[in-house]
């Protein structure tokens, strides 16, 4: 459904994407896995239309989303939110997020998975860290959509919301959806990843089943792993 | 009607008679009604002293109708006198001619002759009552003449330029006149007096003339009176005068390049007292006028206030109020011996700890500001700027260029009643 | 666009800062009122205030506003909505709410003092209306100030030199070249100069209306033709469109390019 053809992405003079191609073809959950600036935020805000692509193009159901906006309706998207307007309430937000899109909604469900009821009426500069981070992933996963994408969802959860989180994310991954999450915590991944998509230095560095990296790379688990991709990279000096 | 207490009008007898109706002279008096068929030079020169001619309605087209005896000239309702060809309408050379209720029009612009409505040459205890006179080159002239009446009359005409139009009123070589209660506009000037002496100008309304709502030339000893000068191409000019008195007046709308309230040049002597001056470009323009009381006069929203320029000494300035004006006081010169006290300034921002209504700081009315202007007039459009406020501060806590002698000492609290 | 507009002003009516604004200026007004019974002096008071303040609130404002907003604008670029849109309801929002801030808190004691039944109702209207004007101009130029600025300190940092060199510098400038080249016919040049300062522009037009005497007593033909006329009003208040029209405009180019 999405792909990416030869994209590139430069900041002034940093070249964060070197010409990125992937076609996310697959359904179910793909983790995309990279240290840090590799340029896994960017490509997915790329594809999100949030970061003007330097080159190349991408598709959506084989059309070009360049320049383009509707298509972000069959999109739903978490991404690593603070702070929202201070002075509305949770129900507000609802409210303008279903304003802003139409399509069924399913708030009521997250209400009940974090336990948010009673602060719903409250102005979201008196929640706490957590609870607006339980907002934002309610405002974004509110929409039923093909494609979600989530940028850190767990950070700021408490162990309970988060194995609902889990839970709820590996029931949509059934329901032949695409899903593409960025993260730091590899248990999370190991547990709930069909695919890995493995970014460096701005680069496909991987892509394909859990199982597969772990043998490319002969270790047992994601973590050690990984931590060998980097090792190995720096210690060859491709890092530069 | 008249004022008793008036020092102008002495001759005790001509009150009496003219105000009362009695008189020896007036017993065998006739009074004729005339219609617009007759012709008024045969009638005017067949008429005994004394008596009354009545115009009846109707259109008199006639020119130089010479009035040499007294007579009594009324016109009834919409009897109105025609310029024949535009020349003159009535002249009168005697003493104790009465014109009253008549409307003349149709004098025409000339370049050789100055033209008017009703000219008097040399008469005493004349009376101009209640006439309209519209589109006429002059309204009323007086030349050489003394101890008249000119009330409530309506002169109105259509000047565009001043070398083509006349004066309303037009007094030269006079005294002992009074003007009251007229409207005059649409002339050069309202009223005009050159040579004229001791004489009461009061309660009239002058506007809409191009050149000055009045004028004075070489005039001294008058009193002008709650009058209303408006949205002329200025109020008034006082010119080389000497002894004036100008009280209760009004001074509004005067706008324009060089446009003035008042102007005083070269006179000295005089009181301005209890006028308003509102929405002028300058409220008074003073050029080298000395021994002047300014007092509880209210200026709002000028331009200027006051700008002196020439030397301008011994003048008393108290007790006014300035509201508002974009500039208080301006003066290109050197003053002196000049004392400014107990004014009100809207914009003295001092304080009164003492409550005793005064302020405890002095007020320094000219401003940095004021300086450049005169160096650069384009900088107006810098006015009220915030840079100009610093600028404006920062002269008045160390003044350099502007004058160190010129403040009030005594401002007060609050708007003078 | 209208959705986000509204929300944004919904929020943006309860937010402490723009209670506190309106509040200052309810507070300043019936000080005045109290103060003075010259409602002209009361408006000439405010004019003077606002022309300072209000440039440097909107300014401040609108950088403040766009940084606290930034995260919620990335909620919403991921929503199907254009840029143009979310960037012209946020925007309209947020200068929608400065507007009516001022117009409540000037207005509102002036109204009841009966600023409706007097002949200075026009100069209130002209007061009123430069100060929401210059608000809207200056917080459109704060938020290119912050657009271009991803380094919050540095924004702040333009945005009060920004205000610094409108509200002074320019008219410093200005006066010191007016002096320098006093010997020339310096009319047009004048108007010119005061086109490029949309300070100048408001203050100028407020001028026309308090200190019209002055403005025609002083200078030649040019001033007059142009302040003397309803003509004269409308350049300037066609400029001051522009002044929002063109920063407007270059705020959504620049939000058409970036990368959030």
């Amino acid at each position: 459904m999405i792909r990416f053809l030869n994209l590139e992405k430069r900041f002034g003079r940093n070249k964060v994407l070197k010409g990125i191609d992937l076609d996310l073809s697959q359904m179910g959950i793909t983790a995309v896995l990279g240290p840090n600036g590799s340029g896994k935020t960017t490509l997915l805000k790329c594809f999100l239309g949030m970061v003007i692509p330097t080159n190349g193009s991408i598709q959506f159901k084989n059309e070009s989303i360049l320049g383009r906006h509707l298509y972000r309706s069959e999109i739903s998207h978490v991404s690593q939110i603070v702070y929202f307007p201070e002075n509305l309430t949770p129900n507000e937000l609802i409210k303008m997020a279903k304003d802003l899109r139409p399509g069924t909604t399913r708030e009521k469900h997250f209400i009940e998975l974090f336990e948010l009821s009673s602060e719903m009426h409250k102005k979201m500069s008196t929640l706490s860290g957590g609870t607006r981070q339980k907002i934002n992933l309610l405002l974004g996963l509110m929409h039923d959509n093909k494609v979600i994408i989530l940028d850190e969802p767990s950070s700021g959860l408490d162990p309970v919301s988060f194995l609902n989180l889990k839970s709820f994310l590996k029931k949509e991954g059934k329901k032949n959806k695409q899903i593409l999450i960025t993260t730091h915590t590899m248990s999370f991944v190991e547990e709930i990843a069909d695919h890995i998509v493995f970014l460096l230095n701005g680069q496909i560095y991987f892509q394909g089943k859990l199982n597969d990296l772990l043998s490319q790379e002969n270790r047992k688990d994601l973590e050690s792993a990984i931590a060998n991709i980097i090792q190995q990279k720096k210690s060859t000096g491709l890092d530069a | 009607m008249i004022n008793n207490s008036n020092p102008y009008f002495k001759p005790i007898q001509w009150i009496l008679i003219y105000w009362f109706g009695v008189g020896p002279i007036h017993l065998h008096a006739r009074v004729t009604l005339l219609n617009a068929e007759q012709d008024l030079h045969q009638i005017v020169e067949s008429a005994q002293p004394y008596d009354s001619l009545i115009l009846s309605q109707g259109i008199y087209t006639f020119e130089n109708i010479l009035i040499d005896k007294p007579l009594t000239l009324m016109g009834q309702e919409g009897a109105l006198l025609k310029s024949l060809n535009g020349d003159e309408i009535l002249l009168v050379t005697a003493d104790s001619v009465t014109i009253q209720g008549l409307t003349f029009t149709g004098v025409k612009t000339s370049y050789i002759k100055e033209r008017s409505a009703i000219r008097i040459d040399k008469g005493k205890y004349f009376e101009i009552k209640d006439n309209v006179i519209t589109n006429c080159f002059f309204g009323i002239y007086l030349e050489h003449v003394s101890h008249g009446v000119i009330y409530n009359n309506r002169i109105s005409g259509q000047a565009t330029t001043e070398a083509g139009s006349g004066n309303a009123i037009h007094a030269w070589y006079c005294s002992n006149i009074q003007i009251k209660g007229n409207e005059l506009k649409g002339h050069r000037d309202g009223i005009y007096f050159e040579f004229v002496d001791k004489s009461l100008i009061e309660e009239n309304l002058s506007f809409n003339n191009i050149r000055y709502g009045l004028h004075f030339m070489f005039s001294n000893d008058d009193i002008y009176r709650k009058n209303t000068f408006r949205d002329n191409g200025s109020g008034v000019a006082v010119m080389f005068s000497k002894e004036i008195k100008m009280i209760e007046n009004t001074f509004s709308h005067n706008w324009g390049g060089a446009s003035y309230g008042l102007l005083l040049k070269e006179i000295n002597d005089a009181s301005i007292i209890n006028n308003q001056f509102n929405q002028n470009t300058i409220g008074i323009f003073v050029e080298g006028s000395n021994r002047i009381t300014y007092s509880n006069n209210s200026f709002r929203r000028n331009g200027w206030a006051i700008k002196f320029s020439g030397g301008c000494s011994a003048n008393e300035i108290t007790n006014n109020n300035f509201l508002n004006n974009s500039l208080d006081l301006v003066v290109g010169t050197k003053l002196s011996d000049n004392e400014i006290h107990h004014n009100y300034w809207s914009e003295y921002t001092g304080y009164d700890l003492d409550k005793n209504n005064i302020g405890d700081v002095p007020h320094y009315p000219v401003k940095l500001f004021s300086y450049i202007l005169n160096q650069v007039p384009e900088a107006i459009v810098l006015m009220r700027s915030f840079f100009v406020y610093i600028v404006n501060f920062s002269e008045k806590v160390s003044p350099v260029f502007t004058p160190k002698e010129v403040f009030d000492p005594t401002p007060l609290m609050h708007e003078v009643q | 666009m209208l959705k986000i507009f509204k929300y944004t002003v919904y929020d943006l009516i309860r937010n402490r800062w723009l209670i506190f604004y309106t509040g200052f200026f309810l507070l300043l007004t019936i000080a005045l009122i109290f103060l003075s019974n010259d409602v002209s002096k009361v408006l000439i008071s405010l004019s003077n205030i606002t022309l300072m303040l209000t440039p440097l609130v909107g300014i401040l404002y609108g950088v403040m506003y766009y940084y606290n907003s930034e995260d919620y604008i990335r909620f919403l670029l991921s929503q199907p909505i254009s840029r143009t849109s979310i960037f012209s309801g946020i925007f309209g929002g947020m200068a929608t709410s400065l507007s009516l801030s001022l117009i409540v808190g000037l207005g509102t004691p002036l109204l009841i003092r009966g600023v409706l039944f007097v002949p200075e109702f026009i100069t209130f209207i002209i007061v009123l209306g430069m100060a929401v004007l210059l608000s809207i101009i200056f917080s459109s130029l704060a938020f290119i100030i912050a657009l271009y600025n991803s380094n919050r300190i540095k924004g702040f940092g333009v945005a009060i030199f920004t205000w610094l060199f409108f509200a002074v510098i320019y008219d410093g400038l200005f006066l010191l070249l007016l002096l320098i080249f006093k010997d020339y016919p310096l009319e047009n040049i004048t108007l010119g100069l005061t086109m490029f300062n949309p300070i100048d522009l408001a203050r100028i037009l407020t001028l026309m209306n308090l200190d019209i005497s002055a403005i025609m007593g002083y200078t030649g033909a040019v001033f007059k033709n142009f302040f003397g006329n309803p003509l004269g009003m409308m350049i300037i208040l066609i400029l001051l469109i522009c002044w929002i029209v063109l920063p407007f405009y270059w705020m959504l180019r620049k939000v058409n390019r970036k990368d959030f």
